[in-house]
């Protein structure tokens, strides 16, 4: 089953929907709890990143017999330092975000911690692609 | 056992009601306090009352990712206008109150949450 979403650019007000809708999916489609909880922390941090950082994109989401797959693709300006983001509490994140409880340096460590596969490419001027995958079994 | 109730918290301890008034038999079997969003869904526990002072929009869906029973904004913060409308939607009910966390969480170990 493939889903997919759009995410727009500094749109906090519907920051999360997408999370929050798959999460909903997952549910009815009858995954356990605790795997549904790690989808969707993992996918949520993502999602917010492309809100704050990137200029919109879109989420694909993949649910396979063995494994949930969410592809984030962005469409802009990339991670200059990978191995920096990945670190907890680093950040480029303005005061104004950091104001709404955002911008902790938290995301891709979370991203990392909820997921069994994390992978991030990134080009600076161009984009990141997320790729989170979750196991079933 | 029955355990304490959103309701609860607005009878008996005069919680003032500001969104999701559809959802206040939720049962509240834990408690967590924090205002960074990252990491209260990275660590809050499933059906907790999540206390905090941020009342923005994006409480909703962070509530919604924990399966919040409530959330209570303390010392007089307040939740702004897409925040309620959002948590009615979604029967996520959003509380005030006057006192502080800590007060709060003072509550809970009364109430054995």
């Amino acid at each position: 089953m493939n889903f997919s979403y759009q995410v727009t650019k500094e749109d906090f007000s519907s920051a999360g929907d997408a999370s929050s809708n798959f999460k909903r999916t997952l549910k009815k489609i009858g995954i356990p709890s605790n795997i549904i909880r790690k989808i969707a922390i993992a996918m949520y941090e993502a999602e917010i990143n492309m809100v704050i950082h990137a200029d919109g994109g879109v989420i694909e989401a993949e649910v396979l017999p063995e494994q949930v797959v969410v592809r984030l693709i962005d469409k802009g300006p990339g991670i200059e330092d990978i191995d920096l983001a990945m670190k907890e509490g680093f950040s480029t994140a303005t005061d104004e975000i950091r104001n709404l409880g955002f911008g902790a340096g938290m995301g891709l460590p979370n991203m990392k911690r909820n997921s069994d596969f994390l992978k991030v490419n990134s080009v600076v001027g161009e984009g990141t692609t997320v790729e989170i995958i979750v196991n079933l079994v | 056992m029955i355990n304490l109730l959103v309701k609860d918290l607005t009878e008996k301890y005069g919680f003032e009601i500001s969104a999701g008034g559809s959802s206040l038999n939720n049962e509240i079997k834990k408690a967590y306090i924090g205002d960074l969003l990252s990491w209260v869904m990275g660590r809050a526990p499933e059906g907790s009352a999540w206390v905090t002072i941020q009342g923005h929009i994006n409480v909703i869906a962070v509530a919604e990712l924990i399966n919040a029973a409530c959330i209570i904004v303390c010392e007089n913060a307040s939740f702004t206008p897409d925040t309620i409308s959002k948590a009615d939607s979604e029967g996520i009910p959003l509380l005030k109150t006057k006192l502080t966390a800590y007060e709060v969480a003072k509550i809970f170990v009364a109430e054995n949450v």
